[in-house]
């Protein structure tokens, strides 16, 4: 069997100053820069990555952020051209890639779906056949003749989801785009992926998710800083991918330390305006400690915790004996009259509670 | 070279979508829509009739209208297309950031595009002589070499224009001025009789535009211009065809990393 995709030696530089060269004037001083300054801002995204693909090979390509996913995706779907090393494909591609760019604007439903699938390389009868159904799993029936540039950005992923997944290839190359649009249209989107694996077609699927990456594919690969870490089978290289992003114990350890305190924190507070509760209902409602947690809802296993707190409230506040409490509830009463008689002079309301 | 033609057929149909593209999106939303094509340089030649026909005082002569509109014509093609072109790969960043296609797609459907309006626009002709009461002669035949020459020229200029302008930005700005320049060295609006004992004339021979423009007119007024005239744009053109190809080649794959 022939690989479908040989990549042999893969190289991909970036020079970081490039933004500065998009000027005559910028081209001529870099003319007589230093050339050592220059290599400075040369950046490899990849280097030196060898592998193959055979039809039904399907791969996740794990990594951490700025190792290279992208670029490896875009150098094999010929976006970007390499610049060491070869990539050979073999058969029909589908690139999902950035779903929602690379329509035009002004354009309707209808007139970008002939300009996007001719760039995809499909022939305009294909199109004519396929029309409807790409508009149906887009679920845009009612937006057919809109501009695009009315569109909301989920609309257009769909749209370019929709385009993109019209032909049968042989390459499907997925750019974590299987998070496109709400919780419905994502379930449809993966079945449709996952129909398409049926047969021989070769998949790369970048992703951040291990999960998924372990229900999509078969095999897999590491890259960490643009070179080729671990390369085979899924659940040889799922491990190692763990082990990868597994945080160093003493950092679980602080980080589970500190949620505990705030869990007991969270529950100190809570008892504690309960046990204020029960204060004031055997203060107020002559109940005893035991009649007032029963109304509470307070499992009986826990009445001594509560008693405790109770005791606690008390010596830390002082006990609010019975003959206290209701002189309390007299002057409130009082406070309360004195309202009732002028209850338009807040003045004298602020001067009488003054004078108490 | 077999693979390329390969290629390009292979590419027709996108060709054909981004052409189509070019020329619904001009007159999108307008309501004449192409029909503009006519009614512009039709209504911008009389402005030129009146001015420059009472400045050079050509007003009773029938024939200068005929001779604007062939300049006028030519160059807005010119103009238009290069324009268009040296545009064309940054306008289509979007695409040319998720899927590989050749780069040369763009600036040419930008090109042809505009020569397809410019063809149609060339049916205003038909009323201008017949107010200028010229007959088609047998140097009528000229008009094709004339539009095939413009044509290569103009996909020549466009594509090197399009590679130097992914590069650097200022070719938008400095291409302005220089059809400026080739606009006032291709007597468009005035008689050529007025400069022609001018010691700058040898300018305007080198004007490749002006060649064109005025091939045309010895097409459309009946007369011959010679051969000299006659091959020297379509030489120019070549020539600037296989330096913008080879140049787009040779230089395709750093775009992306400038767009």
């Amino acid at each position: 069997m022939k690989p479908t995709v040989e990549v042999s030696h893969l190289g991909m530089k970036f020079n970081l100053s490039q933004e500065m060269h998009d000027t005559l004037k910028d081209y001529f001083i870099n003319l007589f820069r230093h050339h050592d300054k220059m290599k400075k801002d040369e950046f490899w995204a990849l280097t030196d990555v060898s592998f193959k693909l055979y039809p039904g090979d399907r791969l996740g390509i794990l990594g951490l952020n700025g190792a290279g996913k992208s670029t490896i995706l875009k150098a094999i779907a010929g976006v970007y051209h390499p610049t060491t090393g070869t990539v050979k494909r073999k058969g029909k591609l589908a690139p999902l890639l950035e779903l929602g760019a690379g329509f035009e604007p002004q354009y309707s439903a209808r007139e970008n779906i002939y300009l996007y699938g001719a760039i995809l390389g499909y022939k305009k009868d294909f199109i004519d056949t396929k029309f409807d159904e790409i508009i149906r799993f887009a679920e845009l029936e009612d937006f057919i003749e809109v501009p695009i540039k009315n569109y909301s950005s989920g609309m257009k992923s769909r749209l370019g989801f929709a385009i993109c997944t019209a032909v049968n290839p042989d390459i499907l190359i997925l750019d974590e785009v299987l998070s496109v649009g709400d919780k419905k249209f994502r379930r449809k989107s993966e079945d449709k992926i996952m129909s398409m694996f049926d047969g021989n077609v070769t998949v790369l699927f970048v992703s951040h998710s291990l999960d998924q990456v372990r229900r999509i594919c078969n095999k897999a690969m590491i890259l960490d800083h643009g070179h080729l870490k671990a390369f085979g089978d899924i659940n040889d290289i799922a491990p190692i991918y763990e082990q990868m992003t597994q945080e160093d114990p003493e950092e679980i350890a602080k980080r589970e330390k500190i949620a505990h305190e705030n869990r007991v924190k969270k529950l100190r507070a809570a008892r504690k305006t309960k046990a204020r509760d029960i204060i004031r209902m055997t203060n107020n409602l002559n109940l005893t400690d035991e009649q007032a947690m029963a109304a509470l809802d307070i499992p009986e296993s826990k009445y001594q915790i509560y008693l405790d707190v109770v005791k606690e409230i008390e010596d830390s506040e002082g006990v609010l004996t019975k003959e206290q409490a209701m002189k309390q509830a007299a002057a409130e009463e009082a406070a309360i009259d004195r309202n009732a008689t002028f209850p338009s002079e807040e003045e004298q309301e602020t001067t009488g509670d003054s004078d108490d | 070279m077999k693979k390329y033609i390969k290629g390009f057929y292979d590419y027709r149909f996108l060709l054909s979508e981004l052409v189509k593209r070019g020329i619904r999106l001009k007159y999108r939303k307008s309501y004449l829509g192409i029909v503009w094509s006519l009614i512009e340089p039709l209504m911008t030649t009389v402005v030129l009739v009146v001015v420059f026909g009472a400045l050079f005082d050509r007003l009773s002569d029938p024939t200068f209208a005929t001779y604007i509109m062939c300049g006028r014509l030519t160059f807005t093609f010119f103009q238009n297309g290069t324009k268009g072109a040296s545009k064309a790969i940054r306008g289509n960043a979007g695409m040319i950031k998720k899927v590989y296609v050749p780069k040369y797609l763009y600036p040419l459907s930008n090109v042809l595009y505009n020569f397809i309006i410019y063809l149609i626009s060339l049916v205003v002709l038909v009323p201008v002589m017949i107010y200028s009461r010229l007959l088609p002669t047998g140097h009528m035949i000229n008009v094709i070499p004339s539009i095939l020459w413009l044509l290569i020229l103009t996909i020549g200029v466009g594509m090197i224009l399009s590679v130097l302008d992914v590069f650097f930005r200022d070719i938008e700005y400095l291409w302005n001025v220089l059809l400026m320049i080739i606009m006032y060295l291709s007597a468009i609006f005035y008689p050529i009789e007025r400069i022609q004992k001018h010691h700058l004339m040898w300018l305007l021979h080198l004007n490749p535009v002006y060649c064109i423009i005025e091939m045309f007119r010895g097409a459309m007024i009946g007369h011959w211009v010679g051969w000299k005239v006659c091959s020297y744009p379509l030489i120019f053109g070549v020539v600037c065809c296989i330096i913008g190809f080879v140049a787009m080649k040779k230089t395709q794959d750093q775009f992306i990393l400038h767009l």
